[in-house]
């Protein structure tokens, strides 16, 4: 057995450099001092803490650890946390109202048992929201399309695809009884270019 | 049964894991040291040199280990888990490689650090030197034995077993029909989208050592790290979080790292995680499925078999550190629904160069199932007669339940099914798919150039083997129930349905029961999840469990009441006198009454301190023969298995010129017995289906000569998306109440994914007309197929 110390340096961890990443993580002003090789993936768990991000691959297959990034679906095993600085991001922890309410598609899940280890869940909650917004009644050719990227072990994807449905469902039951807007909540609604 | 019993209820685990707040186990431990392993780039070689000076520079690096590090006990090989009379030539891997490595991703030195880019920075700096050996891969390679996987076991066969039931070379040679097959199932694994994981912290001044895993069996993991690190049981506390997928590979323990890192946190102090990748899952986990079978049938005029022999080789990969569970089970639950006037059954466990090979989803019964249905077609297909008619010619009738098949099963006890109504199941899978409409169908198909085919397959799984399993519940002052079973969960919903069992034995609401399972703190006593045995054997625990909470309930609310135990009802929580809603006290309440207290902290406390006033001053507030508090304790121990049983039918189109196969209607019907939640019951199906389709169409572990898994990820293996499983998959059941348990259920788990091979291989034989012997069946292999039938 052998052992060694890192040390720290301010700017630096273990001789590595840290950079500065500024981030709007689900509402939130954040700051994360990185080295350049840490992934968008890890730092979101690690350095925020927010672990409801999953990893199944990190080779970006499998779409458990997609967030939306500047509104779009993006795989944060495939991206370096350098690279994100500036963006605004949705992760899982953020897809409910502020006030608790479950978002549609988070709802439509339970109702329709979408979900059972959960792991892969988190992908397909954020990847299905973003879908919902570009195909906002999606037929079963649409919603197979919609989550054609994300890997399930347990649930044989046909609950998934009925709480695609049922949350498309679920925004227009919330649009009409508001009167108006897309009955998702404000924090699920992903900010930037459209 | 109660109104919760059979009710499609919301599972009550969604709720964390939809707003990402579930805890799985790299969410734990944010500021643990983390592991990285040095692992084998060779599938067979003798270590020569260790070289870790070029690590030492890496900053944050915390301590590199290899075997000679390791203490007495961590030294030693590490536990044969399941021994077995055949199994003469059990070996296992050690902790980590002692000068020989037997396949590729094989664990030669834990390097510890600060994160895990900085460990596995040192790992790659660290320079071993192999002299590599010659590689058995393969059952061909594995049966020829040219070369050993290990020195001391000659023909690699680490096992031999014969089982049977009858004189079967007399009845084959008597058979008027005699037919030979050769059958084939490849590789595939049970890949949860969560691999291993590992976090260890040891707490100095109280000589404890906490252990979160992401296991299928936190009591096993328990004993064995506590005998490997020589602590006390009561030293050692297994949580099991919340676990992302297990289907078998996580009922194997000790792994190398469940014993390592929980070792490395005792000997620095701080905790240490592990937390695997997905190559890692690929190479260094374990995988299922490889077996090649002989078969033998002789049969009658009618299609009846007489005497059916099976010979067959299981590759067992490097080790058998889980023993010969998964060949047994092929052996014995091939026979399905069906009694062969004589069965003999003989196989070889086999070493190779590869990945050991543990229970997957199924194990060892999609094989089987395989092996028997493709036997079946091809007595059908040789006396021309529907493969429905031979079938049921074959089955065993309700009214020979309990059946004895004459065979020991996994479980080391008779295989002897317990209910089931075979041809009642063949009636709803023809109706459910069409079978008899069918050759109109495929006639029209082929006169617009289209080939469709259609195939059935029938099984029979044995479910909820013993030994055990145990169940507590507790009511608390405030009403809410707690209720803790051992055994472990992986998603299957288990805190739904035995809150389910509980909520309905007490008559309380479901949303007062909490269920926790796999944490060695709150249930010390337990097996494990696996032989979709939860429902069965921990649900039966619970109701046992909760009936005896109930009793002391009411006994409690009598003497208080002053009414008879036998005269009051718990309704929604409530102690009533029958029928009288406005007699009652809320179970809380009783709660508090059974407990003398001599300390007030809150209001119901002090309803219970002993000057509260009341009971009867000449006898002590806690009788001899009573305890204080609401609680049950109940162990659930069925004489042997219970068996479920189900038929699948597919319906499968296949392109003329591309030999794309696609299902166009996929059928189950399914009988485990009584359905705690429907819904849940249809969920296990769904998952396991599409895992049978994978396994017959798409996923297969492919290994070069030299043992290298060449698609050891994502985008090489093919694990289904939503585009490669039916579009439907359509449900019915029949419910055959099992006479074993309380609760006359059968396990569910597993069912789904057996037949998938079988069905598939009926169905494109059908589309084909070509034999079809082995699976998984890509388009190419298709191509292959149609090439040489030419």
């Amino acid at each position: 057995m052998s052992s060694a110390a890192g040390e720290l340096h301010s700017g630096e961890q273990h001789g590595e450099e840290l950079h500065e990443v500024r981030l709007t993580v689900n509402g939130s002003a954040r700051t994360a001092r990185v080295p350049a090789r840490r992934l968008l993936s890890d730092c979101i768990r690690h350095d925020l803490r927010l672990t409801g991000t999953h990893v199944g691959c990190e080779h970006g297959v499998c779409g458990a650890c997609t967030i939306l990034l500047d509104g779009r679906p993006v795989r944060s095993c495939l991206l370096l946390a350098v690279s994100a600085d500036g963006a605004d991001i949705t992760t899982v922890e953020g897809l409910a109202a502020p006030d608790g309410t479950l978002s549609p598609v988070q709802q439509a899940f339970t109702e329709c048992h979408g979900l059972q280890c959960g792991f892969c869940t988190p992908g397909f909650l954020t990847t299905i929201t973003a879908g919902l917004q570009a195909v906002p009644d999606p037929d079963d050719e649409q919603a197979r399309e919609m989550i054609g990227g994300n890997l399930c072990r347990c649930t044989g994807y046909q609950n998934i695809l009925a709480s695609v449905h049922r949350a498309a469902e679920i925004i227009r039951e919330r649009a009409a009884s508001n009167g108006s807007g897309t009955g998702q909540p404000a924090a699920a609604t992903p900010a930037g270019p459209a | 049964m109660s109104s919760l019993f059979g009710a499609r209820v919301q599972r009550v685990e969604d709720d964390r894991l939809i707003r990402g707040h579930g805890a799985y186990l790299d969410d734990l431990g944010p500021d643990a040291l983390a592991a990285a392993f040095v692992r084998s780039p060779l599938a067979h070689a003798r270590i020569t040199d260790i070289d870790v000076s070029g690590a030492l520079k890496v900053p944050g690096l915390v301590a590199i280990y290899t075997y000679q590090d390791l203490p007495a006990r961590l030294a030693e090989p590490l536990p044969l888990l399941i021994p077995h009379p055949a199994l003469t030539h059990g070996r296992t891997p050690y902790a980590l490689a002692n000068g020989e490595v037997n396949h590729v991703g094989e664990a030669i030195v834990m390097v510890v650090a600060a994160d895990r880019y900085l460990a596995e920075d040192a790992a790659d700096l660290i320079d071993v030197s192999y002299e590599p050996l010659p590689a058995v891969v393969g059952l061909d390679a594995a049966r020829a034995a040219e070369h050993l996987v290990h020195d001391d076991v000659p023909g690699n066969r680490a096992a031999n077993a014969v089982q049977e039931h009858g004189d079967t070379a007399a009845a084959i040679a008597a058979a008027p029909h005699v037919l030979e097959l050769d059958l084939e199932i490849e590789r595939s694994a049970s890949t949860p989208l969560e691999g291993r994981g590992v976090l260890a912290r040891w707490e100095e001044q109280q000589k404890r050592l906490v252990v979160w895993t992401s296991t299928q069996t936190s009591t096993g993991v328990r004993a064995a790290v506590a005998a490997k690190l020589g602590l006390d049981l009561s030293q050692v506390d297994v949580i099991t979080p919340d676990v992302g997928g297990g289907f078998g590979v996580k009922i194997v323990h000790p792994w190398p790292e469940e014993v390592l890192v929980p070792w490395a946190a005792q000997q620095l102090g701080k905790p240490v995680k592990f937390t695997e990748d997905r190559r890692e899952h690929f190479i260094a986990s374990a995988h299922e499925r490889g077996q090649q079978h002989h078969v033998t049938v002789g049969y009658d005029h009618e299609g009846r078999i007489l005497g059916l022999d099976v010979r067959f080789w299981h590759d067992n990969g490097a080790y058998v550190p889980y023993g010969l569970i998964v060949p047994i089970v092929t052996s014995t639950q091939l026979l399905g629904p069906y009694k062969p006037g004589a069965y003999r059954v003989e196989f070889d466990s086999l070493y190779t160069n590869t990945v050991l090979v543990t229970p997957y989803r199924g194990a060892g019964r999609p094989h089987g199932c395989f092996v028997m249905e493709r036997t079946m077609d091809a007595i059908a297909a040789e006396l021309g007669l529907d493969r429905t008619l031979v079938r049921e010619r074959n089955f065993i009738q309700p009214g020979e339940m309990p059946y004895d098949q004459g065979l020991i099963f996994q479980d080391g006890r008779p295989l002897i099914y317990d209910s089931g109504d075979y041809p009642a199941l063949l009636t709803k899978i023809k109706d459910l798919v069409g079978w008899e409409k069918f050759a109109p169908l495929k006639e029209a198909a082929a006169a617009e150039g289209r080939r469709i085919g259609i195939g059935l397959a029938c099984y029979v799984e044995g479910t909820g083997v013993g030994p055990y399993e145990g169940g507590h519940v507790v009511v608390e002052t405030s009403g809410k129930v707690k209720v803790a079973t051992g055994l472990t969960s992986q998603g299957q919903g288990h805190q739904t349905i035995l809150a389910q069992l509980v909520a309905d034995e007490l008559g309380v609401p479901l949303a007062d029961v909490e269920v926790v399972t796999g944490d060695t703190r709150r249930f010390g006593y337990a097996v494990g999840t696996f032989a979709s045995r939860t429902a069965v054997m921990s649900g039966s625990a619970v109701t046992l469990a909760a009936r005896k909470a109930k009793e002391k309930a009411l006994r409690v609310a009598a003497e208080a009441m002053e009414v008879s135990p036998a005269d009051l009802e718990i309704i929604d929580g409530i102690v009533q006198v029958r029928g009288d809603p406005d007699s009652g006290i809320s179970l809380g309440t009783v709660a508090v009454l059974s407990n003398p207290l001599r300390y007030a902290f809150d209001e119901a406390a002090k309803a219970a301190t002993q000057f509260a006033g009341g009971g009867d001053m000449s006898r002590p507030p806690v009788a001899p023969d009573d305890e204080p508090g609401i609680e049950g304790r109940a162990y659930f121990s069925p004489v042997r298995s219970t068996f479920a049983s189900g038929m699948h039918a597919a319906i499968v189109e296949t392109d003329p010129d591309t030999a794309e196969i696609t299902i166009l209607r996929y059928c189950v019907v399914h009988d485990c017995g009584k359905l705690i939640n429907p819904q849940i019951v249809e969920g296990q199906i769904h998952g396991g289906v599409a895992q049978g389709v994978g396994g017959a169409l798409y996923e297969r572990m492919a290994y070069d000569e030299t043992g290298q898994l060449v698609n050891a990820s994502f985008m090489d293996f093919l694990m289904p998306y939503a585009s490669e499983v039916p579009r439907e998959i359509e449900i019915d059941h029949l419910e055959t109440p099992s006479p074993l348990n309380p609760l006359g259920i059968k396990g569910a788990g597993e069912a789904g994914v057996i037949p998938g091979a079988a069905v598939l291989a009926a169905a494109i034989e059908d589309a084909e007309a070509i034999p079809i012997r082995s699976m998984p069946l890509s388009p190419s292999d298709l191509f292959e197929l149609r090439r040489r039938d030419r």
